[in-house]
């Protein structure tokens, strides 16, 4: 009762210093611009720097230094930027700049292409200058309206069968408009779920390929595809998790915390874990008591995130480039789709297998990865691991973690049996996917890595592990103990594991069902004979 | 002229059928959670196995206080002698209609074959299955006690070869429980408490 009638005179005390604060300066506040960052204290479409044409990003770039005049300095220094991040873990140097994989290969043979989603204005060549700061492109990542990547993508004049296997025509002229910076100069403000799905949505050529769990549906997720930034729900942007501090983003994936056993510690900022405002003790009172037990040894992510590609739009799980550039009797590209209409082979991209609603495979995993990188000899009759998650079950800081796994078949140098880089994009004769030239792509490509190459082209099976941390699933779906707790649960390809469930030593397991089989048919036995023995006498 | 005696009292019988009913309640979720079938889900059968699991608990702390405050522990004190005979009777005797080898009185409710498999019960297949079954249940607590790298499959091998053990002997129990001078004496005297005994003097009648 006491707490209602203050609250109601709370009530009444806000409206009238409310009423009262118009009264005394005499009008009504102006109409706050409906942007949607309300919350920020400054509306950029005000700015007088702002109210001209920009002709380039660079000149934009320069506008935005004016007031925030350290942000290129900060930026210059960020994983975003530097697209290479040295691993303390391991000692390597990774990024974007340095490791391979299945898909795309490597950016650093791409030239611009690739750099297309590098956060600068011009990086075209090797020529780039990192230091500039008005190579910044605040634009990628403050742009709100959800159109600045892709359209700055779309400036380069790629081919769209290039990435458009299936390419809708119609939609032609309005990807390709050119990025109007006035406009979207006067609309920055913080990244939204677009923004940084400008890129990170299409990573290795198109919307959710490479991740599984990040793809263009959580820019209109409902909650049950991810209970943090359901649109019908709590809204969170990314950068609710990736907090940044000097734009600094936290949560790189080169370099993930498998187990956090700080807690909580949102208040000064995330760390872009599950703990960092759920705790080390996050299952409520109410839950069953032994959910809080499996927190030692299983991320959340295991449990949380039970199926990656929820948002409809597939993934793919193999890329085999050793079948691509095959044409037809005409000389044209071939493109075959299963019954799905998903592109199972293109000439450009090979053969490649999909899958929607995809169970994440489970690794130990301790936070530590390490990639296979050029500079390491591989056996091309193997299956190369691109990266390898480090932990197993005698290591405490290790934990059971999801993960998307991406297999495929990439070139080598079958000389040096070395992984290569190749250049794929390229209007001169040196990339792939005009010429179908391996030799000469790989060529072009280890010549910008600065590396040999024997000019011998094999294909080797690869295979790379991505942690899985995004389409987090309301409690509600999260897995069921059985899910793992049966014989052919989701746990039973993870090493050095046991649980209720799952059974024991099998043989134990026969040996004592024989014996209650043998009792049982013992006294079986017995039983008939006195039956028939009494029946005799009788 | 057969006589009747009065050999399970009220809380024997009591402790007799709740038992049995929790041990098999136990043995049917149990095996779900080792995962030889799947019958109820992982997730409620682990409750209604602990369930059943601290009711047998409780009823045995009254049933040890019982033994020891009527002295009927005594019934389990081993004993070979006649055992041999038991034997030859499960073996032969039984088919021929030879006469029971062991006179049951209230003194000795149990015949050695009986004193020798409840004991086997009570030492070996109870301890290791409570033991390891509070193991289990308190996992999450082991480092506390320093008991963090005892492996898991451990304690679950430990109890579930004790409950495989409890099966057969379950098995056989029953079987045997219809092995009186007729099917049903001896499940009848379990449910009234009242055996029919052969008319004898029951000082006499030791084995």
């Amino acid at each position: 009762m006491i707490y209602k009638s203050v609250g109601v005179g709370l009530f009444f005390a806000i409206g009238l210093i409310a009423a009262s604060s118009n009264w005394v300066y005499g009008k009504t506040p102006d109409t706050v611009t409906p942007a949607p960052m309300q919350l920020s204290t400054a509306d950029h479409s005000k700015f007088e720097v702002l109210q001209q044409r920009f002709k380039s990003g660079m000149e934009l770039t320069k506008a935005c230094l004016g007031c925030h005049n350290l942000a290129a300095k900060q930026v210059h220094t960020s994983n975003h930027w530097n697209w290479e991040i040295p691993n303390d873990k391991t000692g390597q140097l990774v990024g974007k700049r340095n490791v391979l994989n299945s898909m795309m290969v490597a950016t650093s043979s791409n030239g611009p292409y690739c750099a297309r989603c590098h956060i600068s204005n011009e990086w075209k060549d090797e020529g780039f200058d990192f230091t500039a700061e008005e190579q910044v492109d605040c634009l990628a990542c403050h742009d709100t309206t959800g159109t600045y990547a892709s359209n700055k993508w779309h400036q380069l004049r790629v081919k769209c069968s290039a990435c458009h296997v299936e390419w809708d025509k119609s939609k032609a002229r309005e990807v390709v408009r050119k990025p109007n910076l006035s406009e979207l100069a006067k609309q920055v403000g913080k990244p939204s779920v677009k923004s940084c799905g400008g890129c990170h949505f299409y990573s290795d050529g198109g919307d959710g390929i490479k991740h599984g769990d990040l793809d263009s549906s959580l820019a209109t997720a409902p909650r049950h595809l991810d209970v943090h930034m359901a649109q019908d729900g709590l809204g969170y942007s990314c950068t609710t998790c990736h907090k940044t501090e000097w734009h600094q983003m936290m949560g790189s994936q080169y370099e993930p915390e498998s187990k956090d056993e700080q807690g909580v510690d949102v208040a000064a900022g995330s760390r872009a874990t599950c703990e960092s405002c759920h705790g080390l003790v996050p299952h409520p009172e109410s839950a069953n008591p032994k959910l809080n037990n499996h927190v030692d040894r299983i991320a959340c992510q295991t449990c949380h995130i039970p199926a990656l590609a929820r948002g409809g739009r597939p993934t793919k799980t193999y890329w085999d480039w050793s079948t691509a550039g095959r044409v037809d009797d005409k000389g044209k590209d071939i493109v075959e789709r299963d019954d799905k209409g998903r592109v199972i082979y293109s000439s450009k991209r090979g053969g490649a297998q999909w899958a929607e609603n995809l169970t994440p495979e489970y690794v130990w995993f301790n936070g530590r990865i390490e990639f296979t990188t050029m500079d390491d000899s591989i056996d091309p009759a193997g299956v190369v691991q691109l990266n390898t998650l480090a932990g197993g079950p005698d290591d405490p800081k290790a934990r059971i973690w999801p993960v998307k796994a991406l297999r495929g078949k990439q070139p080598i140098d079958a000389e040096q049996a070395t992984l290569v880089a190749a250049s794929l994009f390229g209007k001169k004769n040196d990339g792939f996917w005009k010429t179908f030239d391996w030799t000469a792509s790989i060529d072009a490509a280890m010549k910008v890595a600065g590396r040999e190459f024997s000019g011998q082209v094999g294909f080797v099976e690869t295979e790379m592990r991505i942690p899985v941390n995004h389409m987090v699933a309301p409690a509600e779906d999260a897995l069921a103990c059985v899910s793992c707790h049966s014989r052919e649960g989701r746990m039973k390809d993870v090493e050095g594991l046991y649980m209720p469930g799952i059974g024991s030593v099998p043989i134990l397991d026969k040996l004592f069902l024989t014996m209650a089989l043998l009792a049982l048919s013992g006294v079986l036995l017995h039983g008939a004979i006195r039956v028939i023995s009494s029946q005799k006498k009788g | 002229m057969p006589k009747k005696i009065y050999v399970f009292k009220r809380f024997e019988r009591f402790w007799h059928w709740s038992q049995a009913i929790l041990i098999i309640t136990l043995l049917i979720t149990g095996f779900e959670v080792h995962g030889i079938y799947s019958l109820f889900g992982f997730e409620q059968v682990v409750g209604y196995h602990t369930i059943a699991a601290w009711t047998l608990v409780g009823l045995w702390i009254f049933a040890i206080f019982w033994h020891f405050t009527t002295g009927e522990w005594k019934q389990y004190i081993p004993t070979l002698e006649k055992a041999d005979a038991m034997i030859k009777y499960y073996a032969v005797g039984i088919f021929t209609n030879a006469p029971h080898p062991f006179r049951q009185t209230t003194r000795h409710k149990h015949n050695p074959l009986q004193r020798l498999a409840y004991l086997f019960v009570l030492l070996v297949i109870g301890p290791t299955i409570w033991f390891s079954g509070w193991l289990y249940l308190f996992y999450d607590v082991w480092p506390e006690y320093g008991l963090a790298n005892l492996p898991l499959e451990w304690v679950a091998v430990a109890h579930a070869s004790a409950a495989y053990l409890m099966l057969i002997f379950l098995i056989v129990h029953v079987y045997l429980a219809t092995a009186g001078h007729t099917p049903t004496a001896h499940i009848k005297a379990m449910i009234t408490g009242w055996e029919e005994v052969e008319d004898e003097d029951e000082e006499k009648t030791k084995i």
